[in-house]
């Protein structure tokens, strides 16, 4: 089989395997998948409410935060957020849930290479960035209101 | 009642209408997920570091907390209101004490899963 004929043969194989649905149809998946994530906090929140009227709302969205981290990071570990996220998109990946979703499956991705450089180092590959970003970004922000508010 | 039922539309659409942009991102360009991450904590440190984003909060509550804009907000918002009360350090450690619960759960949860699941060889 000379290279051209293979070189078709593999895009042949790239179109066939790659799904199908339209873009149109992504992001209605997007969009679903996405508000029933946040549904679901609201719902948290609101239950959250109903028990503890007292609790300020900084207090109340890091629970609802922390409920729905530990919900995915549960699911991931169970394999079903795998399935999820195929349906989802970026609906899964947007909402909170996808930062959870990236430390708990890389954690399980790498434990073959140990505690330390395995789970330790690689726990952090695609929710480093993030972190790394935003703690920069909240340096600047400090910083700055601090240097406006001596004047 | 009613005002519970249009405060879930508020979120649909709010939350729906941010996942939806990504994925038009995901689909038109060649930007990756991680990288989509990180620009949409940008945007959200952004507003949130101009006290933008904290209107949004009001007005769709979940809807505008739970996506990635939603924790770039809380870091910037969190470095804001520490650097009125506890000045200099509380600019510095703000951000991250208001995220702080978040991380450590994320951490130690996936440590404590990584123990019991291991991963499954891929099937094409």
């Amino acid at each position: 089989m000379n290279r051209n004929a293979r070189n078709q043969n593999y895009i042949a194989y790239v179109e066939k395997k790659s799904p199908k649905a339209g873009w149109f149809e992504a992001l209605f998946h997007a969009f679903i998948t996405g508000a029933a994530v946040c549904c679901l906090g609201q719902m948290f929140s609101d239950i959250i409410k109903a028990f503890f009227p007292m609790m300020d709302l900084l207090t109340l969205g890091g629970w609802i935060n922390i409920i729905v981290i530990a919900l995915t990071i549960i699911l991931t570990g169970l394999g079903l957020f795998d399935r999820l996220a195929k349906y989802g998109g970026a609906g899964t990946f947007i909402p909170i849930s996808g930062f959870a979703n990236s430390i708990a499956s890389c954690a399980i991705e790498y434990k073959k290479e140990g505690l330390v450089f395995g789970i330790g180092s690689k726990m952090f590959f695609v929710a480093g960035p993030v972190l790394v970003n935003g703690v920069a970004y909240s340096l600047v922000v400090g910083i700055i209101y601090f240097i406006i508010g001596l004047f | 009642m009613l005002d519970a039922l249009f405060m879930y539309l508020k979120v649909i659409l709010v939350g729906g209408t941010i996942c939806m942009i990504a994925e038009l991102i995901v689909i038109r360009t060649k930007i990756t997920p991680a990288r989509i991450l990180v620009i949409f904590l940008m945007i959200g440190a952004i507003l949130g570091g101009f006290g933008l984003y904290n209107y949004v909060v009001d007005w769709a509550g979940a809807g505008a907390t739970i996506p990635i804009l939603g924790f770039g907000n809380s870091l910037a918002n969190g470095a804001i209101v520490a650097a009125k009360t506890d000045g200099f350090f509380g600019a510095l450690s703000g951000g991250l004490i208001a995220t702080s619960a978040g991380i450590a759960v994320s951490i130690g949860l996936s440590y404590l899963v990584s123990f019991f699941v291991s991963s499954k060889t891929k099937k094409d």
